[in-house]
């Protein structure tokens, strides 16, 4: 029986290389609304080996932000019009479409949602994984194959062997998504990409997919940027949350700091707008049942033009004129605690709960 | 580690690479292309004739058609069905226009008027086609069980005729008129326009807010017809439309063969079959003038369905 | 109304369900023979009381959809029997059903797929109005204005059509819709599921004020344990097609008495980064509902399954007071005689 480590002590010690830097980025779309600001001047980094989640509802740019690293932006409509993206220094938007293509699915792989989807229903697992394995490496068939087996036992599928020839209708929604992992990172990537990567799988798969897919990052020293939507999910993989919002990075703190001391009322609400399983919470009281939940007022805004001033203001208990008139700038309010809120200094600790 | 090749340090911003923090983006044009800008029906219609330019000719050569079939008696003085002997197989100029047939008639009142004839049959065939297509394939894909197969088979029996063949023998056994040519090119036309009906509803009829209306307790007449059939009219204009080039196209060869339209309504089809024999040598224009109407009714039918095709095809509408 | 006599009874459920069955037939072949049958829903019963929400959770292919659509009869039922307010449902005629179904309304997780993108919000509310006759237009279009109001939208959007709202609006719309006929019971499946978090706290809020004010009883179901613990008073746990537990919220969530109950628990992530939990993961995946393992359901993915698991189904029976559970592990309660 697995049992998720939990690891609290850093196991990305400072001193570890920075592997993705992402530096002002920005994806817009040009539709006929106008402009979709999707990424709207985004910068972070990611240290070798570290495991952080973008966090963020729907349409707050989490997703794009992935795609725009794999430079898969769908064009027309989508663009990036500006910033910079370093893989290990060099800047994959100065690339050829052929250097770009070198890059993808070898040095950074990304597992997606949907597994049904994502697998081509008409060649057989094993052959889909050979297949990523023999476009980066110059490897025979065979020995690709050969790979293809060993990648299917090391996520843990049963028979793999007898596997590999299977197509993926024949598998279950777990065993596919454990397919999706073994593709990603046939070819040992630097950086591991998940987006959503459980949210269409049961509880208890779901379970059992973040266990292996943080068990192989430890064990393959990949680094792994989680994209969700679910801060449970956060709070048991992560070790540094990013926080989007209307296309921007509202706040970024190391997880236990963003759970307890969250700086941005957005990351407030989101944390008491979600129900806790009372028998499993440690604050007590908080998820006595049937209560009313903190809600946060409003509607999740349209990126299409975006008044002035910051993007949260209009559902945000503590907006001010300010607010209204000017993004805030986003700054280290604490050591390794960005956060972008006019406010943030006066509301620190408190409004929580 | 190669540097960035320096060709695409400026230009390229296509397909899925961008090279280079885009500067270069201008943002304007963009959203031009994209359609920003629109905020009135007709500017609408402006920016999609632009965006297909192909369809926005397709449109124009219809609604000329459409313009020359009901001002017909305007465009022209001659009566297209006026012989004049003494002046058969006139040559073009200035008093007949297309010159005239071998009986002495205007050829160019006889391409005006065929307009008439040429779209009334298409139109007419179409809604036809619709009609009971829409019927056949709603009952079908919404009742299923026996009604569904024994139409499906019916179906299958239709399609494996081809059109002309098909539309030749109901034309044949219903005899020459304009209502028979009508439905004889109608009929062919019903298998396609059932079968898409059909498949609409069947992915409709599973949709939640189907479901929503059976437990607020409609009927399932109503559901069908307030809830599946609205949702069916994106693709159902899409293949009325592209099917209006095909009914002038059988129209003219039912006529051609003396199978569609009777004296004396001028046909197109007719118009030819009349002359290609006999007159192509010495009185070519008997044979171009009828052909080149044909030619871009159908041209322009088509173009207009491709351009709506694109334009309401669902997979097509995320961008929006 | 017919159940005028029954309204008057507030010890009558308003819904209740016997030994409930939906079988699939599965086909194969050229003559579409009966291969199999996808036991979907495999003799659940429960029942409401006026007020009350009861739970429905589990993963997916449990069921629980179907159920939920088997009690009103949007799918035809194999066989059992429901009761709503009382009336048998399941003996009603085509045109009787359609009547009753004023008392039971749903509300659809898929906030796009479920109003017709062809209507407006205004007409869509309306609709149930217009299918029973109820009030002229004008009275209508004073109900529907009402109804907006209540579930936070504004009247003056009546004219929109749906893709002009967010999903959490369009949630509300089908709430409203829901109301429209003032059921007793509303049957939610999974309708908080395709919100975001932030919406999703509307939405269960707007959802426990309305039970409240109106009395209303729910039907929710849900994959996600801590939204339905947070608004369920009973809940109900199903694996493959029967319910394994039952039982008051607090008791179900606290000490789960089925090994599957404990699993799910178990799995659920936790937003809270310093709690350190020895997870008790399940192995394997759900058995697929065709043909679904022998004796009890959960016995391949459960870590104490003994041999009389693998042959003998267990029984739901009472485990603790109020407390039922299936699990041949737990010894029922000495009967009193």
């Amino acid at each position: 029986m697995e049992k998720v480590a939990e690891k609290v002590s850093a196991d990305t010690p400072a001193t570890a290389k920075t592997v993705l830097e992402v530096e002002g980025l920005k994806t817009y779309f040009f539709v006929r609304q106008g402009v979709v600001k999707a990424v709207d001047d985004i910068s972070f980094s990611l240290k070798a080996g570290e495991k952080l989640a973008i966090v963020g509802e729907s349409g707050c740019g989490k997703s794009m932000t992935a795609l725009s690293i794999l430079r898969l932006v769908p064009d027309p409509p989508g663009r990036i019009v500006a910033g910079s993206i370093k893989l290990d220094g060099k800047d994959l938007l100065k690339l050829s479409d052929a250097e770009m293509r070198k890059i993808r699915g070898n040095q950074i792989s990304m597992i997606f949602q949907e597994p049904m989807t994502s697998l081509n229903p008409v060649w057989s697992i094993g052959n889909q994984i050979s297949e990523a394995v023999m476009l980066h490496q110059n490897v025979s068939r065979h020995e690709a194959f050969d790979k293809a087996v060993e990648m299917l036992k090391l996520v843990k599928i049963p028979e793999p062997s007898r596997r590999a020839r299977e197509y993926p209708h024949q598998l279950s929604g777990g065993m596919r998504q454990r397919a999706m992992t073994a593709m990603a990172l046939a070819c040992n990537p630097h950086v591991l990409l998940a987006d959503e990567p459980t949210t269409a799988l049961d509880v208890t798969i779901q379970a059992q997919i973040l266990d292996l897919i943080l068990e192989l990052q430890e064990r393959l020293g990949t680094a792994v940027v989680l994209i969700t939507h679910d801060l449970g999910v956060v709070a048991e993989t992560a070790k540094r949350v990013i926080v989007m919002y209307g296309g921007k990075i509202v706040e970024e703190a190391a997880v236990e700091d963003l759970f307890e001391n969250p700086l941005h009322p957005y990351t407030q609400g989101l944390l008491a707008a979600v129900p806790h399983l009372a028998a499993l919470s440690t604050q007590a009281g908080e998820a006595a049942s049937r209560n009313r939940l903190k809600e946060i007022p409003g509607i999740v805004p349209a990126l299409v033009n975006l008044p002035k001033g910051c993007v949260f203001a209009p559902r945000c208990p503590h907006a001010s004129d300010v607010c209204r008139n000017e993004y805030p700038p986003y700054e280290m309010k604490q050591p390794g605690h960005g956060v972008a809120c006019w406010h943030a200094g006066k509301l620190a600790g408190g409004a929580h709960a | 580690m190669s540097p960035p090749p320096s060709e695409s340090a400026a230009s390229t911003i296509g397909g899925h690479s961008e090279s280079g923090p885009a500067a270069n983006v201008s943002f304007d044009a963009e959203l031009a292309r994209a359609g920003a800008n629109v905020n009135s029906r007709w500017g609408m219609a402006l920016f999609l004739a632009k965006r297909y330019p192909l369809g926005g000719v397709g449109l124009a050569i219809v609604t000329l058609f459409i313009l020359v079939a009901v001002f017909a008696p305007l465009i022209t003085g001659h009566d297209p069905l006026a012989t004049n002997p003494s002046i058969s197989l006139a040559k073009p100029a200035a008093a007949h226009l297309m010159g005239t047939d071998f009986m002495g008639r205007d050829l160019f009142s006889r391409v005006i008027y065929g307009a008439r004839t040429s779209l009334a049959v298409a139109f007419g065939a179409t809604l036809l086609g619709v009609v009971f297509g829409v019927l056949i394939g709603l009952a079908s894909g919404y009742l299923g069980g026996w009604v569904d197969l024994t139409t499906q088979r019916v179906i299958d029996m239709l399609q494996a005729l081809p059109t002309l063949i098909l539309a030749m023998a109901m034309a044949a056994a219903l005899g020459p008129s304009l209502t028979n040519t009508i439905i004889a090119i109608a009929i062919p036309k019903l298998p396609s326009i059932a079968r898409v009906i059909r498949a609409s509803t069947l992915s409709l009829r599973e949709m939640p807010f189907v479901e929503a209306a059976r437990a607020m307790g409609m009927s399932e007449m109503r559901i069908a017809l307030r809830h599946i059939l609205p949702n069916t009219l994106a693709p159902l204009i899409v293949l009325a439309t592209a099917g209006l080039g095909s009914a002038i196209l059988v129209e003219a060869s039912l006529s051609f063969l003396g199978l569609g339209v009777p004296e004396p309504h001028p046909s197109w089809g007719r118009m030819l079959s009349e002359s290609a024999a006999e007159y192509v040598r010495t009185a070519p224009w008997l044979v171009i003038f009828p052909g080149l109407a044909i030619t871009f009714a159908v041209f322009g039918t088509n173009l207009l369905g491709d351009a709506l095709r694109d334009i309401l095809d669902p997979r097509q509408r995320t961008s929006n | 109304m017919p159940d005028g006599a029954n309204d008057m009874n507030a010890n009558v459920p308003v819904l209740d369900v016997r030994n409930l069955k939906k079988h699939f037939p599965v086909r194969k072949g050229l003559l579409r023979k009966v291969a199999g049958h996808v036991y979907a829903v495999d003799g659940v019963s429960f029942s409401i009381a006026r007020g009350q929400t009861l739970g429905l959770v589990g993963e997916s292919g449990c069921g629980k959809s179907t159920v939920a659509r088997a009690v009103i009869r949007l799918i035809e039922p194999t066989s059992g029997e429901v009761r709503i307010l009382g009336r048998d449902i399941l003996s009603l005629s085509k045109d009787e059903l359609r009547e009753s179904r004023r008392q039971a309304q749903i509300i659809f997780q898929d906030p796009f797929s479920s109003l017709n993108p062809r209507m407006s919000a205004g007409e869509i509310v309306g609709e149930p109005l217009l299918v029973h006759g109820i009030g002229n237009k004008k009275e209508r279009e004073e109900r529907v204005a009402a109804l907006f109001d209540r579930v936070g939208l504004r009247a003056s959007q009546m004219g929109s059509l749906p893709h002009q709202f967010s999903g959490g609006q369009r949630q509300r719309i089908g709430i409203a819709r829901a109301l429209a006929l003032d059921p007793q019971l509303i049957i939610g499946d999974e309708p908080v599921s395709a919100l975001d978090v932030s919406i999703q706290a509307q939405v269960i809020n707007l959802l426990m004020d309305l039970q409240a004010e109106k009395n209303l009883s729910y039907l929710f179901i849900a994959h996600d344990l801590a939204v339905v613990e947070h608004i369920s008073h009973r809940v109900a746990v199903m694996y493959l097609g029967r319910v394994v537990e039952h039982a008051e919220t607090r008791a179900l969530f606290s000490s789960p008495q089925h090994p599957y109950t404990e699993a799910l628990l178990s799995a659920v992530p936790v937003p809270n980064p310093r709690l350190k939990r020895q997870k008790r993961l399940v192995q394997g995946d759900v058995p697929s509902p065709i043909n679904p393992p022998p004796g009890c359901h959960f016995h391949t993915r459960c870590p104490y399954a003994t041999e009389q698991c693998k042959v003998e189904v267990p029984p739901l029976v009472e485990v603790a007071p109020d407390h039922w559970a299936a699990c041949h592990l737990r010894k029922p309660l000495v009967a009193v005689v």
